[in-house]
C-alpha cells in the first residue's frame, strides 16, 4: 500500500529517516560539483526528489507531503525556470546575446571571462536543480495521492464537489 | 566479454518485462533494465548518461510507475481467444529491421576511445576543451568546466537546456492541474471484482450516492 505508512518496520522507518539528510547532501553535491565531475542539476534535482519519495513510502504519504510541502514544491518549479530564464535575459541588457554569460564582465580579461561562464552555469544549473526536484516531488505526490488526502486549497472556480 | 553479458542480460530482462502478466512484476524487471543500461553507459565512460539512467530510469519512473500500478491495478488484461492474429510475428520484424538499420548507420563510427577520431583530433574540438594546465601557451580555454558534457550542456547549448527545463516544470504543472482536484475513485483494492485478472479503471465516485 502506498498511501498507508510501515508502522510496524521501525527499523526501516528510523534508518530512512536518518538517510535523508545524507541523500539531500549528495544531491546538492552533485548539483555543485557537476561542473568538474559527473552530474549537474538534473541528476542532483532528481536525488533531491527522490529523498522526499523515499520518506513518502516508508513513513506514509503525508508524512513525505509535510517534508515538502505542496505550496513549497508549486512555489519552486516554476521558481527554477525564472532563474534560468532571468541569467539569459540578465545577458541581454549588459549588451550581449541570450545566455552569453561573458557579456556580465570585461571581456578583455580571460580571467574574468572564464569567472563569468563559471557563475553562469552555477546560476542555471541551481534553476534546472530547484524545477528537477520540485517538479519530480510534485510527481509523484499528485500521482500517489490517497484517496482521503485533503486538498490543500479549494479547486478553482468552485469545481465539481467532491463529497 | 563482460559487455557482451550485460547485453545478454537486457535481452533476457527485456523479453521477461514483456511476457510478465503482473505489472508490479513487469515494473521491477525495468527497473533492472535501466540499472543494467547504467552499467552500460559506465563501461562506454559515459558516466552523466549513466548517472541520469540510474536516478531517472531505475530510480524515480520506476517509483512513478508502481504509484500509477496502486490506482489501476496491478494484473494484465489476458488478451481475449478471439483476438485476430496477424500472419506474421510483425513488431518483432519491425524491431528487427530497425535495429538492423541502426547497427547499420554505426559501421561508419570510430571505435570508443579510438584516439585518432575525430572528436580527439580535431583542432576546435581540442583547443576548445583542453584544460589550461594542457595547454603549450598555458593560457584559458575556451570554456571553463572541466566536465565537457556540463560545458556542451550549460555553456555551448543553454538554450536547449533551458527548454528541457521548461518541459519538466510543464509535466509538473499538467499532473498537478489534472490530479489535484479530480474527484477521488474508491480505493483500488475496493473496486476491484472478485476476479483479480481483470484490470478496473478507478470508477468516479457518484455525487451523493453512498460512500
Amino acid at each position: 500500500m502506498i498511501d498507508r505508512p510501515m508502522a510496524d518496520a521501525t527499523i526501516l522507518r528510523t534508518v530512512v529517516r536518518f538517510m535523508v539528510p545524507f541523500i539531500q547532501l549528495f544531491g546538492l553535491y552533485t548539483y555543485a560539483h557537476g561542473e568538474s565531475s559527473p552530474g549537474g542539476g538534473f541528476q542532483g534535482g532528481v536525488i533531491i526528489a527522490a529523498s522526499f519519495v523515499l520518506l513518502a513510502l516508508v513513513n506514509g504519504w503525508r508524512y513525505g507531503r509535510d517534508a515538502a510541502p505542496e505550496s513549497t514544491s508549486d512555489l519552486l518549479a516554476p521558481a527554477g525556470v525564472l532563474v534560468y530564464g532571468l541569467t539569459g535575459f540578465g545577458a541581454l541588457l549588459f549588451g550581449g546575446a541570450f545566455l552569453e554569460y561573458a557579456a556580465y564582465v570585461d571581456q578583455t580579461d580571460p580571467h574574468a571571462v572564464h569567472l563569468a561562464h563559471h557563475l553562469g552555469l552555477v546560476s542555471i544549473e541551481l534553476g534546472v536543480t530547484l524545477t528537477v526536484s520540485a517538479a519530480m516531488v510534485t510527481l509523484y505526490f499528485e500521482m500517489a495521492r490517497p484517496d482521503d488526502a485533503p486538498a490543500a486549497s479549494p479547486p478553482p472556480g468552485g469545481g465539481p464537489a467532491d463529497v | 566479454m563482460l559487455d557482451a553479458l550485460i547485453l545478454a542480460i537486457l535481452v533476457l530482462l527485456a523479453v521477461a518485462a514483456v511476457k510478465e502478466r503482473d505489472l508490479l512484476g513487469a515494473t521491477a524487471i525495468t527497473g533492472v533494465y535501466s540499472l543494467m543500461m547504467a552499467l552500460l553507459w559506465v563501461r562506454m565512460n559515459a558516466v552523466d548518461v549513466a548517472y541520469t539512467e540510474a536516478a531517472v530510469g531505475a530510480g524515480i519512473s520506476t517509483v512513478l510507475m508502481l504509484a500509477a500500478l496502486a490506482r489501476v491495478g496491478r494484473q494484465e488484461r489476458p488478451p481475449r481467444a478471439d483476438a485476430p492474429r496477424a500472419p506474421l510475428p510483425m513488431p518483432l520484424l519491425a524491431c528487427l529491421l530497425t535495429g538492423a538499420a541502426l547497427v547499420y548507420g554505426t559501421l561508419d563510427m570510430p571505435r570508443v576511445g579510438d584516439p585518432g577520431a575525430p572528436a580527439n583530433i580535431h583542432p576546435d574540438l581540442v583547443i576548445r576543451f583542453l584544460a589550461s594546465a594542457d595547454r603549450a601557451d598555458g593560457s584559458l580555454g575556451e570554456v571553463g568546466p572541466l566536465n565537457t558534457v556540463t560545458s556542451v550542456l550549460g555553456d555551448y547549448r543553454g538554450y536547449d537546456t533551458l527548454g528541457e527545463t521548461t518541459v519538466i516544470f510543464t509535466a509538473a504543472l499538467c499532473v498537478s492541474l489534472l490530479l489535484r482536484h479530480a474527484p477521488r475513485a474508491p480505493s483500488p483494492a475496493a473496486s476491484m471484482p472478485a476476479s483479480a485478472d481483470v484490470v478496473t479503471a478507478p470508477r468516479r465516485r457518484r455525487r451523493g450516492g453512498t460512500p
